[in-house]
């Protein structure tokens, strides 16, 4: 049987990765000119606790499993997992109280251990800067951050190792159906997939793909976050993800620590009045209210000069607030997994079982052969910034390319960027998402153009070709002289 | 595997700091050792092609490469140990003992002193928390000047800049010998921030609008840039209503500021609130016995021939260190007053002589700059934030000082 999932972002990636434990044909297509680059790319990056989501709903069941099931990730593909803990915090006040009791309620509906309400002197013991406002909080001891485009391209490539196809740059613009059956895709190359099952994991794309073959989604709407990135040394003063209450927008505005060593502040929470996907933009008023909120958690976190960058991402948002992972009614092999708003990085492993065991295996009868059992699979890319002196020492006596520090900031070695470019970067950001090269403090300042140079090199291509992402982001026009 | 080296005075950064730095340790019969980060020493002087420096350090104008050869020549003959493309990855402060990776191999350096020259960077986009796309085609001034300069690469075809310090209005006119049209540069502070002999010799010679008291307010541009949004502002920076103008261009570069690089470089050294940088003596110790700094990365200079200046005595004091010479380490306060930014140094110790460099908070017509304690009356006509105000006090002056000098330009 062949599968083509269409979508190359976290959900995409770890159905891939699943998937590839059977004996199936795996075809993975991305749009973009790499994978894990849209709503994965920009979220707050968080293992969330499952405690906030609506009891009976598909995010509830998945979310507690799916923060579960990292743990095996981490262990197989070698992404980054911290479990660093998390505080809901709530004032001296009744309403805030009885916000916060509703809360730990709501967790043990969703059968969530490990979550308590707190008190001032544990959360100042744990969190000293914390705002002295707050005098009590839920406590959640499971919650983890990630790197979520990096769970993605560990996912895909293991998916690839075990014979998945991944193609990218490549989008769908429409199929061949026959007697209730998607037959083949065609692409935006001219290329035609032929396929015996199609899981739509389009992202903020699924209801145009699902259209587009007359399946009938809910309808979907996007909705912005803004963000700020912090300096590393903002890190000093947060441990553990801080949520204010939760309110009829989400979840509110956080203070949130990355795994290698910044921390984030965000998001906002804007409807969009349009469908405008390419749309990453931030605004004035964005970044300013992020940093509000921010300095009001955290008192003086968001100083002037430990602002790095401003970014937004986009989330796929419906009526009905939860996942839609569904086989349709019309087309007998076409499942949809559409609608993975949050907390859809910390459900996407169990969105990725329950599509096989649920959708395929229980509704679709599908006979996907046996499971193979999983594999530690030796994916992680060696890290000078991660490693000690001697480890470095053996690695450079190899390659002294491990010994040419790149990004200062970040401490990246040149023979970690060529792994990148092995591995499938194309691009100044696929470098940056592979590595970290020209995410510090300096933001590419000093290294960009010895990146561009290594691009070039390895890719064989004139500097004037060598792109920031998509196509046409080139960084150059061209040569002063010839 | 891991090498063990030992060194008299370790320089890390081979800038005109540091260079300056290695070379007077060297002469003064210390074994030294300077780690630089890139293939060859010099810095930034290496991309800056131009003209205008050494007048004061050489007596004599040269070009950025030739200042740098200069430096570079004297050191080879006083056989400086350079270890290239070396990255330092931990210090020890207090026992002179520093991390090193690079392509020859991973080394461990007992110093017995340390100069820290490891110069300022540039103010990235990201920090200016402009609002709008995320577009390719965004460059701070000293990548714009690497990639044109050095990698024979342009950026674009239509250019803005951003911020009007000395490397903006450089590339401002470099961008247009090179045939690039640059619609102006725009500055949020009502003066510029570059020396006035940039802003003639590079904006007015060549018709480049100054837009003073604006700036940038949204970028536009899903792919490449396509334009962006100008306003005047008022004096809080603050967008005025009603005077946004878009620009068409594909290339926007940043002069926003530079900033010290004292990170990662050990916790206990102290820094200089205003300056960003480490709080240095007159000797260019820091607040660590033995641990040197000189150059950017104690404040901004506007002058690389200061920079070169302060280097050489960092490395004449290092190497004293080294060789035992009888050195006080006593720290007098001098204390920022009235009008005084950027200040070096932070404190006295009365055995050298003091160097006093001074950025004014504002554009004063005249004023006497006075140290009470010391009584001192420096005046001086048209001084600008962006020309350092610069004079020498006689250790000789200096002998009986016990309390805390106070620094302040009366107008």
């Amino acid at each position: 049987m062949k599968i083509t999932i269409i979508g190359g972002g976290i959900v995409g990636a770890l159905l891939a990765y699943e998937l590839s434990r059977y004996a199936v044909d795996l075809v993975v297509i991305e749009k973009k000119h790499d994978f894990g680059l849209g709503v994965t790319k920009a979220n707050s990056a968080i293992v969330h606790g499952g405690y906030d989501d609506p009891p009976g709903s598909l995010r509830a069941e998945l979310c507690y499993k799916g923060n579960q099931l990292y743990e095996k990730l981490a262990e197989s593909l070698g992404i980054p997992l911290k479990r660093i803990g998390s505080f809901v915090v709530a004032r001296d006040t009744p309403e805030e109280m009885e916000k916060l009791s509703e809360l730990l309620k709501r967790g043990e509906k969703n059968g969530v251990d490990g979550i308590e309400i707190v008190e001032k002197p544990f959360l100042e013991k744990h969190e000293p800067h914390l705002s002295k406002e707050y005098k009590y909080a839920l406590h959640c001891t499971h919650t983890g951050i990630t790197e979520p485009w990096t769970v993605a391209l560990a996912a895909l490539e293991a998916a690839e190792k075990a014979g998945a196809e991944l193609l990218r740059g490549d989008g769908v613009i429409g199929g061949e159906v026959s007697k209730g059956n998607v037959r083949s895709l065609e692409l935006e190359s001219g290329r035609i997939i032929e396929t015996d099952l199609v899981i739509n994991a389009a992202g903020l794309y699924y209801h145009e793909v699902a259209n587009s073959f007359g399946v009938s989604t809910p309808q979907v709407y996007l909705r912005k976050g803004q963000y700020v990135l912090l300096d590393h040394k903002a890190s000093t003063m947060v441990n553990s993800v801080i949520f204010p209450l939760p309110s009829e927008k989400g979840k509110g505005k956080l203070v949130v620590p990355t795994v290698d060593g910044g921390v984030v502040l965000g998001p906002t929470s804007e409807n969009m009045p349009d469908f405008t996907p390419e749309d990453v933009s931030t605004t004035l008023e964005g970044i300013k209210e992020v940093i509000e909120a921010g300095n009001e958690l955290i008192p003086n976190i968001a100083r002037p000069n430990w602002i790095v960058k401003s970014f937004a991402g986009l989330r796929p948002e419906t009526q009905e607030k939860d996942f839609f992972i569904e086989n349709s009614n019309t087309l007998k092999n076409f499942v949809t997994v559409g609608a993975i708003r949050s907390p859809g990085l910390t459900a996407a492993p169990a969105i990725a079982r329950y599509v096989i065991e649920e959708i395929l295996e229980q509704r679709m009868s599908l006979d996907l052969g046996r499971q193979k059992a999983d594999q530690v699979r030796t994916l992680k890319s060696f890290r000078v910034n991660e490693s000690d002196l001697k480890e470095i020492a053996a690695r450079v006596k190899d390659d002294e390319k491990y010994g040419r520090i790149i990004c200062q900031c970040n401490q990246v070695s040149e023979a970690e960027i060529i792994e990148a470019i092995r591995k499938g970067a194309r691009s100044i950001d696929g470098i940056k998402f592979r590595t970290r090269a020209g995410f510090g403090r300096c933001q590419g300042g000093f290294c960009t153009w010895k990146i561009a140079k290594i691009l070039s090199r390895e890719l064989n291509i004139p500097l004037s070709e060598v792109r920031v992402n998509e196509e046409g982001t080139v960084l150059f026009d061209g040569k002063v002289r010839v | 595997m891991i090498q063990q080296l030992k060194t008299g005075v370790l320089v890390i950064g081979g800038g005109a700091a540091g260079m300056a730095a290695a070379l007077s340790a060297s002469r003064a019969g210390v074994e030294v050792t300077l780690l630089e980060r890139e293939e060859k020493t010099g810095g930034v002087l290496n991309q800056c092609i131009h003209h205008g420096f050494g007048l004061q350090f050489y007596r004599q104008e040269l070009t950025g490469p030739e200042f740098a050869y200069r430096l570079q020549n004297e050191m080879a003959q006083h056989s400086v140990k350079i270890i290239s493309e070396s990255y330092v990855r931990h210090i020890d402060t207090k026992n002179k003992y520093v991390e090193v990776i690079s392509p020859e191999g991973v080394f461990t350096i007992q110093a017995k002193a340390i100069v820290l020259a490891t110069g300022a960077r540039e103010r990235p986009f990201g920090a200016l928390q402009i609002p709008g796309d995320r577009p390719a085609g965004i460059y701070v001034a000293g990548l714009a000047q690497r990639m044109v300069n050095l990698e024979n690469t342009l950026p674009g075809k239509r250019a803005l800049i951003l911020g009007s310090g000395d490397i903006g209005l450089i590339m401002a006119r470099r961008l247009t010998l090179e045939g690039m049209e640059v619609l102006g540069v725009v500055e949020r502070l009502p003066y510029a921030g570059g020396l006035t002999r940039n802003v003639v010799q590079c904006l007015e010679d060549y018709d480049i609008p100054l837009y003073l008291s604006h700036t940038v307010v949204e970028v536009r541009g899903r792919r490449r840039l396509e334009r962006v949004l100008v306003s005047e502002v008022d004096d809080n920076f603050k967008p005025i209503n009603g005077t946004q103008k878009w620009f068409d261009i594909d290339t926007l570069v940043l002069s926003a500021g530079l900033i010290p690089q004292v990170e990662d470089l050990g916790e206990n050294l102290e820094i200089d609130a205003i300056n960003k940088g480490f709080a240095v003596s007159n000797t260019c110790e820091t607040s660590v016995t033995g641990i040197f700094a000189a150059g950017n990365n104690v404040a901004v200079f506007d002058l690389v021939d200061y920079v070169a200046a302060e280097g050489w005595i960092a490395g004449q004091n290092a190497a004293q260190t080294v060789q035992d010479k009888k050195r006080t380490s006593k720290r007098i306060p001098l204390i920022r007053g009235k009008n005084v930014g950027i200040l070096v140094p932070s404190y006295i110790t009365p055995e050298e002589h003091l160097r006093v460099y001074l950025r004014l908070r504002k554009p004063m017509d005249k004023g006497t700059v006075v140290l009470k304690e010391l009584n001192i009356e420096k005046p001086f006509q048209y001084g600008v934030p962006s020309e350092m105000i610069n004079f020498v006090v006689n250790r000789d002056k200096l002998q009986e000082l016990k309390k805390p000098v106070r620094i302040e330009v009366v107008e």
